[in-house]
């Protein structure tokens, strides 16, 4: 159980002279949270889209569920079971919330250009199958009024989801979160907290970064922090709350508390 | 499945049945020519539709693969392989069945590619090009991908222009008729001219049969996610770079297929099939239909083809398409149909489909 389910290997990436990720080992245990804090500009997304296949490391290895994926392109992690979520949520905003889940279905279905031009008979099976699941996923979600609508018009709040249940519809084991809370008020938090535990619970381990404090110490069984591209502590939130180097990157030299006094 | 998406094929088969005694009775007869060679210009467009409105990715080089099926299509079949009967491929050819003998306007004999061989020997190398440009061309974006495939289009130009197997300047004039099958064939001659006009419109319609099929398919819906987020599209599984490739070659070959046929139709094909001018126009007729509309681009090919090879634009005919590619850009850029005042035409004649 303990067994690292994700993986990161001494991770290196440059940006010109810029060292974003400095030799960055870690593990996610299988079913649980995992978050990923520190301050602005520490390398939490670069790390992300490192493991997402987004951008390619410059040394080091990313093994998943035991096997390396390194270098791997995004669709090809997507289908191995890795989904994600954006920062700055992208949506495709033209189409419906229904037909942005069936995108989400693609690495789970396989009809091509081919069948898709013929109009192949057991496409429609597909179809209708894609549709079913992509609705059960929004029903589940609470989203199952805006199946119809245009996915641009629907509030903030709600794209957020809707980009959640289209990371869900490839059905991964593994989810990356980058800021699910940003730009999001208390409520929102509130159930955008109960819904990560309750994907957890389902057996979709998750990594998140977060700024939101409150919500990483909330649902996070573990906590990687990162500083200037390099990790710096790694554990169970009450350790990392009382970590000394924490406190400092967060709070300022004169926080540390003294270890005599 | 999906039923309703065909509603507009059976009305446009029903308009092209009506059309031609309606052409009778207002003593047009001739009209049908330049809608038979209209139709053929629109097979490009409904490939580059596919391309530009779907998986939206741009080229300036479309007429480059008219020209490649075009062009090989009349070289294959108007080369005379008769001194070279007796070498190994050419034995192997014949024994294949791929040649035909046949006597040239002046009762010489011939030995050439039957079309059918042509036909496909176009299309297998307009594939492959289509391939080898995009394997590198396709990962560029935007502009940078505008200017990559306008520089394959002027290079298929220069060549066309230099090259004494494509007749250079003059082109390729003497291309035989086609024989499909059951007596019909693609002949431009006037007694061959009603069974063209429904020759034509059944490859069009054919045409828009599969695209229509494609973007309401799996992959249909891949290629609307890539193009508008293409990074999300990636993460979920979508693999861009394949789609889009695929999609370039496809729409070539339809372009390729456009090029066959009228070639064998018009019985020539010369340089100015060629020009970046052609290409520019298959983009405006793409814009002008709306992008992402098959049934509005293929309106548009039909009606602005015809009145360009009616001479109707005369001596502005590229100027023309320029004008329209600049003002739809500039007050239309969603398509003529899709401003506000005039959507309720696209809304009653696509209902909700994407087509």
């Amino acid at each position: 159980m303990d067994e690292a389910f994700l993986e990161t290997k001494k991770l290196h990436r440059f940006f010109g002279g810029l060292h974003a990720v400095n030799d960055v080992s870690f593990a996610v245990r299988r079913d649980t949270i995992t978050a990923l804090i520190g301050p602005n500009g520490a390398g939490k997304t670069t790390l992300f889209n490192l493991i997402a296949g987004t951008i390619p490391p410059h040394g080091g290895e990313v093994h998943f569920g035991g096997r390396p994926i390194t270098g791997w392109k995004p669709h090809a992690i997507a289908s191995r079971g890795i989904a994600r979520t954006f920062q700055t949520t992208k949506l495709f905003l033209q189409m419906t919330v229904l037909e942005n889940v069936m995108v989400g279905r693609h690495p789970r279905t396989r009809s091509g250009f081919v069948a898709g031009m013929l109009n192949l008979p057991w496409t429609w099976r597909e179809h209708a199958e894609i549709e079913a699941k992509a609705m059960a996923i929004l029903e589940d979600l609470g989203l199952s009024q805006y199946a119809g609508q245009t996915a641009a018009n629907l509030p903030f709040g709600r794209q957020r989801v809707v980009e959640f249940a289209r990371a869900l519809a490839t059905e991964p084991t593994l989810l990356l979160l980058d800021e699910p809370a940003a730009g999001l008020n208390i409520y929102e938090t509130q159930e955008l907290s109960e819904l990560i535990l309750r994907i957890r619970d389902r057996g979709v381990t998750c990594l998140v970064v977060e700024h939101d404090m409150s919500l990483v110490m909330n649902i996070s069984d573990d906590v990687v922090v990162l500083d200037q591209g390099q990790k710096i502590a790694e554990g169970p939130p009450r350790t990392i709350q009382r970590h000394p180097d924490v406190i400092r990157i967060y709070l300022g030299e004169n926080h540390v508390e003294d270890p005599q006094s | 499945m999906g039923g309703r998406r065909y509603i507009p094929i059976i009305v446009a088969t029903l308009l092209i049945v009506a059309g031609q005694p309606v052409l009778w009775a207002i003593a047009r007869p001739y009209y049908m020519t330049q809608i038979t060679m209209s139709a053929y210009y629109a097979l490009v467009v409904i490939g580059l539709c596919l391309l530009m409105g779907y998986a939206g990715q741009v080229s300036l080089g479309h007429a480059g693969f008219f020209a490649i099926g075009g062009y090989t299509s009349a070289v294959l079949t108007t080369c005379n392989l008769l001194a070279r009967q007796n070498e190994v491929p050419i034995t192997c050819f014949r024994s294949l069945g791929l040649l035909v003998e046949r006597q040239d306007l002046y009762g010489q004999a011939m030995l050439c590619f039957s079309p059918w061989a042509a036909f496909v020997a176009a299309l297998l190398l307009t594939a492959g090009i289509a391939f080898l440009i995009g394997l590198p061309v396709i990962r560029l974006k935007g502009h940078y991908l505008a200017m990559a495939t306008l520089g394959f289009g002027l290079i298929i130009y220069r060549i066309v222009l230099g090259a004494p197997v494509f007749g250079q300047a003059d082109g390729i004039s003497n291309v035989p008729p086609f024989e499909l099958f059951a007596g019909l064939e693609v002949n431009g001659r006037p007694p061959y001219r009603v069974q063209n006009y429904y020759i034509a419109w059944a490859a069009v319609l054919a045409a828009m049969l599969l695209a229509i099929n494609l973007v309401h398919s799996r992959v249909g819906r891949a290629l609307r996610s890539i193009h508008q987020n293409e990074e999300a599209a990636h993460s979920l599984g979508v693999n861009t770079f394949q789609y889009k490739l695929s999609t370039f070659v496809l729409s070539a070959v339809f372009a390729a297929v456009g090029g066959a046929l009228l070639t064998h139709y018009n019985g020539s094909i010369g340089p100015s099939e060629v020009t970046v001018m052609k290409s520019v126009r298959y983009v405006s007729i793409v814009a002008v239909g709306g992008m992402a509309n098959l049934w509005g681009a293929l309106v548009m090919a039909i009606a602005l083809n015809v009145l360009s090879l009616r001479g109707n634009f005369g001596t502005y005919d590229d100027a023309v398409f320029g004008m329209i590619l600049i003002v739809i850009m500039l007050f239309a850029p969603q398509g003529l149909l899709r401003m506000p005042n005039l959507r309720w035409i696209s809304t009653w004649f696509s209902r909700r489909s994407y087509g």
